[in-house]
């Protein structure tokens, strides 16, 4: 079948979908963007975490055909969709239209030294930034999904308390890093967004 | 497989009718993961998100009617008051992104005894509301569930709402779960207090093969609060009455060992659930009770 | 360079500040961030199951359903006819004489060959156009079984006539192994148990069980073979070890090594679950077959029959003291189950028997280790390995002893805790700070959180917060049947390969001169699987090089081994290796520029030299050169290996040898809070204090010892996979029913970290992965048995065990 929708501000067509294919994959393996992650692809573990006409959700458990003529945003569109948030139509994302993670893509990956830092690479959403800067990066796996349900978190609940915090992260697991500089990186983010909106 | 994207109910229900062994989808909570681990090859996929009205609810005098995906989100958030177990019972859903997806709808359509709306349902007192092109039937939530992961439904049947009584006074909902969140159910209970009528009632969850009342169990307190007038003077249930109680709804389950609990422990957790939840709902009745926060 | 502060001068507790290279900004002991973060969080960083080759084919595995049995017959003929499927390969269709894998013992078939021996092993591969296609192509294979008895413990392993898992066995091991069905078994014997036992005036016993954990890494094994021209592949791949992996792949591909060029593809967490074989050589045989690259991913079912997981095991303790509370003897028995095939077994049972006795000071010792062949899940390396198991009944012994002796528990840790210089079972002194008195100090020391924190007093009266109960959103329990407790646990965990291994890891580092600015690159083969240790090789290169701008290479086969990112070595070994490659080309550098300059300042021949800021300065600072000038266009590119200290094999007979490098302590203290009705718990706290030597990326650090802490809670309240005893069937293949932790089942994490230099490890440092993932386990345990007073001699402890149901 063929399905039409619209991923971080950029209508998609995706065609030849089998039926049981999922949004995850559709987004995984036909639009090239693989930051939506299949950890367990049973909603337990919020990796997939996009949102849907607004609302997270796991996208592995979204049939790719429920999907059309909807609205989706995924991490890779985080940082766009947080800088235009209050526009209805969020500026486009970094669908590519090729597929997937390329072999030379991956290859040509380096690590550079501005790597991480603030500011020299393309701007990040605060939320983005903030698990870098507090350590909430680890193997990464479970970043994507996370960092979804935290900006949405902050976005309706800008100074949340710890148990808010995890009640709201509590569809998200992480492996590595024992959750702490999680809560360090929402609390953080939480902070800058307040002074900013001080100042 | 094909997928069927009925645009309005009246669609789906001839979707429903020509192709009964067509799988209802809107949250895809269950549907998906059967789907994903290969466990399930639909013939006919029938996709629900395209009818708006699934996703409404209306409060009437007697009762909210729920339309049958609206996500366990909003009824947290706007039917405390109205459905305060179903609310509960809904903030006990896996996580916040499955709470956002999944409905009282499919949890009925699957009848897993280890759905989380059950015991609410049964407590508070619902019907649900089926179709087919055939007609519309309500069927009682207590003639719903006919065996383990069966329901009441015919084939060419959809769910369309459930009709819910409105909560005349307190409600509380517990399940037990070896996480703190995102969890299973071991086992569940839901109660409500009737002031109305006077009378409890109770559902179980996950603890037989289908979802069940404790209906020895509320007979008996029925009885006991009458007799000895509690509900007039609003004292402190005895002890003994609660034990009792805890003790008949621990006796009504029917329960299995498996990977998440032994039958023995369910029906001590059952027990100690009735008598938790009945010691809360009294205490709000009487209007000593604690607020909470973190649940629904 | 200046030294750092000879070890054992350093009282416990004192912080020792080593400095060493140059101060450069970004260099080791600062918490610079991850070099791969922004990618991370951006959703472009690739990991191995992002990989995407136009053209590609999907890799799908079919597993058998029973446990134990013969293979009568394989039908392929419907699967390999529909359309779609490019291939399907049974064990007929190997191409190499070498049919096998195995980490030490190359026991494993690639496919299974007339026989399978685990629910779960692989039998049959498919590739086809889409990953539904290859589902319903394995699915059409018909597989005719006939079941033999199942071996699923130590009494099945033994009896009298039982079955062998493996026939014929030819490996090292079966020369001392008591039985075909055991891997490997490692006695110690020092001084006489059973004469000091006389002194003791009390002596307990115990028999502990520890359930089968999982690494459950959120990253899926997958993975790209991609066949090249030359008839050779090209692999890009999740793994802790790429030369490991390579070692076993080539072989059975019948290929030479350099045909099978390997690449690190982002690795989704390991926690050893990586250092097995698992679609590796079953993607590469896919491409060679049709020439068209092959991705597989395996599902989080899949996941779960495909990776070894932590050794399940029953372990026997006796220990005795005297009544002023010294510890006379202890004598054990640890029975772990290996499962079908051998994987890291021999090496788990080497650190089961040797840390044994925990971080404490026992003269006379009577120790046996065994590991089983049964058809249960194959187990092998988790965090921790062989250490965890043992530091869990080790502990729950300490706790049983104090109780008899009325003592403090901590009290009577620290009185029998061991220090530098303590000889351990195996005869090897502690030749490095072993502060297990003084972390047991800090994590006592803290103040206790408040009590009833679920309990606030608001405007419209009390509320009752049930995220902060046993229960949480499940609304179990609004304080009622709610007891704290509080335990304390310490533990010690080997770091790097032991036992005669030679641990080595391999570093090429380049430096040259970009845009008027010196640059070095860094290429190891290290598996990054979170840990980060590409943080810290930047961190290492800038500070021996003085660079401002160091390329972190991707990992591959195209240099020498890192070894395998296990043990907690990496920091300490390729950590090592990068130094020493680092010192070598800043030697070549200072060489060219006596050369170049010497002439022109006396100092190039006479003063201590260092890079540092992109120059060549002096010890005192003066500046002699810019590097730019130093290297113009020349660019310096060393190769090296490096090794630790070599360690021994421990006797066969008597355990006795130096096995062991290095050793790395931790110490918890847990409060939890237990439903004692319902059986539930909540961890309130688990504060942790831990020795790391020297702290190179402090915040990394702290992830590390928060993460360990988080998985050792885990099997102590909820994780395990379940096999079913009477078919060896795992029957909670899912994350729906094996449970991690979430972030509301999780305590604060605070946690004290010492730096104590081991002086023979590079900066001191000390390997700090798997520590705090030992005693987290046993002190969580430690406090529910305060707060319920059961004796609770198994772990995970479940509902059923609280409630006596």
């Amino acid at each position: 079948m063929r399905v039409n929708f619209t991923v971080n501000g950029r209508p998609q067509e995706a065609d030849d979908v089998w039926e049981g294919e999922s949004l995850l994959y559709v987004l995984r393996e036909r639009m090239g963007l693989p930051g939506s992650k299949n950890a367990c692809e049973q909603g337990e573990c919020g990796s997939c975490t996009v949102r849907l006409d607004g609302v997270p959700v796991c996208a592995c458990l979204v049939a790719a055909g429920q999907v059309q003529d909807r609205e989706v945003v995924t991490v890779e569109g985080l940082a766009d969709y947080a800088k235009h948030r209050q526009d209805t139509h969020p500026g486009g994302g970094c669908a590519s239209g090729a597929c997937g993670t390329t072999l030379d893509e991956a290859k040509r990956w380096q690590s550079k030294p501005t790597d991480g830092r603030a500011g020299e690479a393309a701007p990040l959403s605060p939320i983005q930034q903030a698990f870098i800067d507090a350590g909430a990066v680890q193997c990464g796996f479970c970043t994507p999904g996370l960092l979804v349900a935290a900006d949405e978190l902050l976005e309706n609940s800008p100074s949340p308390s710890d148990q808010d915090i995890r009640e709201a992260l509590s569809g998200n697991l992480c492996r590595c890093t024992g959750y702490e500089k999680i809560l360090d990186a929402v609390r953080l983010a939480a902070a800058r967004q307040e002074e900013a909106v001080q100042s | 497989m094909d997928f069927l994207r009925p645009a309005s109910w009246e669609e789906a229900l001839a979707a429903k009718a020509e192709h009964p062994t067509a799988v209802p989808i809107a949250g895809g909570t269950d549907v998906m993961v059967e789907i994903n681990f290969d466990h399930r090859r639909p013939e006919y996929l029938l996709d629900l998100n395209r009818i708006g009205e699934l996703s409404e609810w209306e409060v009437g005098q007697e009762s909210v009617r729920l339309g049958a995906s609206v996500p366990y989100s909003a009824i947290m958030e706007h039917l405390r008051a109205e459905l305060p177990g179903l609310a509960l019972a809904s903030h006990t859903v896996a996580s916040p992104q499955i709470r956002n997806r999944g409905g009282v709808g499919g949890n009925l359509g699957t009848a897993s005894p280890a759905g989380d709306a059950h015991p609410a349902l049964l407590a508070a007192g619902a019907e649900v509301e089926a179709e087919s092109v055939r007609g519309t039937r309500l069927i009682p939530i207590d003639a719903f569930y006919t065996g383990v992961k069966r329901n009441a439904l015919e084939p060419d049947e959809l769910i369309r709402a459930v009709h819910i009584r409105k909560a005349d006074g307190p409600q509380q909902y517990s399940k037990v779960g070896t996480r703190n969140a995102m969890v299973i159910a071991v086992c569940a209970f839901g109660l409500a207090l009737h002031p109305e009528t006077r009378t409890v009632r109770t559902g179980i969850g996950s603890a037989a093969p289908t979802p069940v009342r404790a209906k020895e169990a509320e007979a008996f307190l029925n009885a006991a609060l009458d007799e000895g007038g509690f509900w007039e003077s609003g004292k402190i249930i005895t002890p003994a009455i609660a034990k009792q109680f805890a003790a008949l709804a621990s006796g009504a389950c029917n329960p299995i060992d498996d990977v998440r609990g032994t039958a023995k422990y369910r029906r001590h957790a059952v027990g100690i659930m009735a008598r938790r939840t009945l010691g809360w709902t009294w205490e709000q009745y009487r209007g000593a009770g604690r607020t909470l926060e973190g649940a629904a | 360079m200046t030294t750092y502060p000879k070890a054992q001068n350093v009282p416990a507790g004192t912080p020792t500040k080593i400095t060493q290279g140059s101060p450069t900004k970004g260099g080791i002991g600062e918490s610079t961030l991850r070099p791969d973060g922004t990618l991370k969080v951006t959703g472009e960083f690739a990991y191995s199951s992002d990989m995407w080759h136009e053209d590609m084919l999907w890799g799908q595995t079919l597993r058998s359903t029973v446990a134990h049995a013969e293979i009568v017959s394989i039908d392929t003929s419907e699967a390999l006819a529909m359309p779609g499927v490019y291939a399907v390969l049974t064990y007929d269709d190997l191409p190499a004489a070498m049919k096998n894998y195995g980490l030490e013992i190359q026991d494993t078939p690639v496919l299974a060959h007339g026989k399978v021996r685990h629910h779960g092993e692989p039998v049959a591969i498919v590739a086809a156009d889409h990953p539904e296609t290859a589902r319903r192509a394995a699915a059409k294979i018909k597989i005719d079984y006939r079941e033999l008895p199942l071996i699923t413990d130590e009494a099945s392993a033994t009896a009298p006539g039982a079955v062998l898992v493996h026939e014929g066995r030819d490996d090292h091991h079966i020369g001392h192994v008591p039985h075909p069905n055991i891997v490997h078994r490692q006695p110690i014997i020092r001084g006489d148990a059973d004469e000091a036992a006389k002194r003791a005036d009390v002596i307990v016993r115990g028999e502990y069980t520890f359930g089968m954990q999982d690494q459950a890494f959120l990253g899926p094994e997958s993975g790209l073979a991609v066949p090249s021209e030359d008839g050779g592949v090209e692999l890009y791949v999740a793994t802790q070890w790429l030369h490991s992996d390579l070692g076993q792949i080539a072989p059975v591909l019948g290929l030479p090594e350099d045909k099978v060029r390997m690449t690190l593809s982002g690795v989704g967490g390991a926690f050893g679950g990586r250092e097995d074989i698992s679609m590796q050589i079953h993607a590469c045989l896919l491409a060679l077959r049709t020439g068209k690259p092959v991705k597989i991913v395996y599902n989080r079912f899949e996941s779960f029959f495909g990776h070894v997981h932590r050794h399940p095991a029953k372990l026997t303790y006796e220990h005795g003291a005297t009544k002023d509370g010294k510890l006379t003897h202890m004598k054990c028995r640890i029975v772990l189950d290996g499962g079908a095939y051998a994987s890291a077994s021999p090496a788990v049972v080497g650190n089961a028997s040797s840390l044994s006795v925990g971080p404490y000071v026992i003269e006379d010792v009577d120790i046996e280790a065994v590991a089983l062949y049964t058809n249960n899940p194959p187990c092998g390396a988790m965090r921790g390995f062989g250490a965890v198991q043992a530091c869990f009944a080790y502990e729950a012994q300490m706790d049983k002893l104090a109780a008899k002796l009325d003592m403090d528990p901590v009290e009577f840790r620290q009185l029998n805790a061991m220090e530098q210089g303590t000889l351990l079972p195996t005869g090897q002194p502690c030749d490095s700070p072993a502060p297990v008195a003084e972390l047991l100090r800090l994590v006592k020391a803290r103040p206790l959180p408040p009590e009833q924190e679920w309990l606030t007093a608001g405007s419209e009266g009390t509320s009752v917060d049930v995220r902060a109960l046993p229960g949480g959103l499940s609304n179990t329990t609004h304080g009622e049947g709610v007891v704290r407790g509080v335990g304390y646990a310490v533990g010690l965990k080997n770091v790097g390969f032991s036992e005669g291994f030679d641990d080595y890891s391999t570093a090429r580092v380049r430096m040259e001169v970009i845009n008027g600015e010196p640059v070095a690159t860094v290429h190891t083969a290290m598996a990054e699987v979170g840990q980060g240790g590409v943080t810290v090789h930047a961190q290492i290169a800038r500070t021996e090089l003085g660079v401002n701008q160091v390329t972190i290479h991707p990992a591959d086969t195209k240099v020498g081994s890192a070894g395998s990112t296990s043990a907690s070595r990496q920091t300490y070994v390729t950590g090592g290796a990068v130094k020493n490659s680092c010192e070598a080309v800043r030697e070549q550098v200072l060489e060219i520029g006596r050369r170049k300059f010497g002439s022109y300042h006396p100092a190039w021949a006479t003063a201590e030299l260092l890079l540092e800021g992109g120059k060549v300065v002096t010890d005192g600072g003066e500046v002699l050169a810019d590097v730019a000038d130093v290297l113009e266009d020349e660019a310096i590119d060393i190769e090296l290996e490096w090794r630790h200290r070599p360690t021994e094999a421990f006797d066969l007979r008597t355990g006795q040898g130096n096995g062991h490098v290095q050793y790395s302590f931790a110490a918890h203290r847990a409060v939890v809070e237990v439903d004692t009705e319902l059986g539930l718990v909540k961890v309130i706290e688990l504060a942790c204090a831990q020795d790391v030597g020297k702290a190179l990326n402090p915040l990394s650090v702290l992830g590390q010892i928060q993460g360990g802490t988080l998985q050792g809670m885990g099997v102590a309240v909820m994780e395990e996979i379940i096999v079913d005893p009477k078919t060896a069937k795992v029957r909670n293949p899912s994350f729906t029913d094996y449970l991690l932790p979430t972030i509301l089942d999780t305590p604060t994490i605070p946690v004290d970290v010492l730096e104590l230099a081991d002086e023979n490890a590079p900066y001191g440092l000390r390997g700090i992965g798997e520590a705090p993932t030992l005693s987290s386990t046993p002190a969580v345990l430690a406090a529910i048995r305060n707060a319920t007073g059961l004796e609770l001699n198994r772990t995970p402890v479940r509902p059923e065990h609280l409630t006596g149901t």
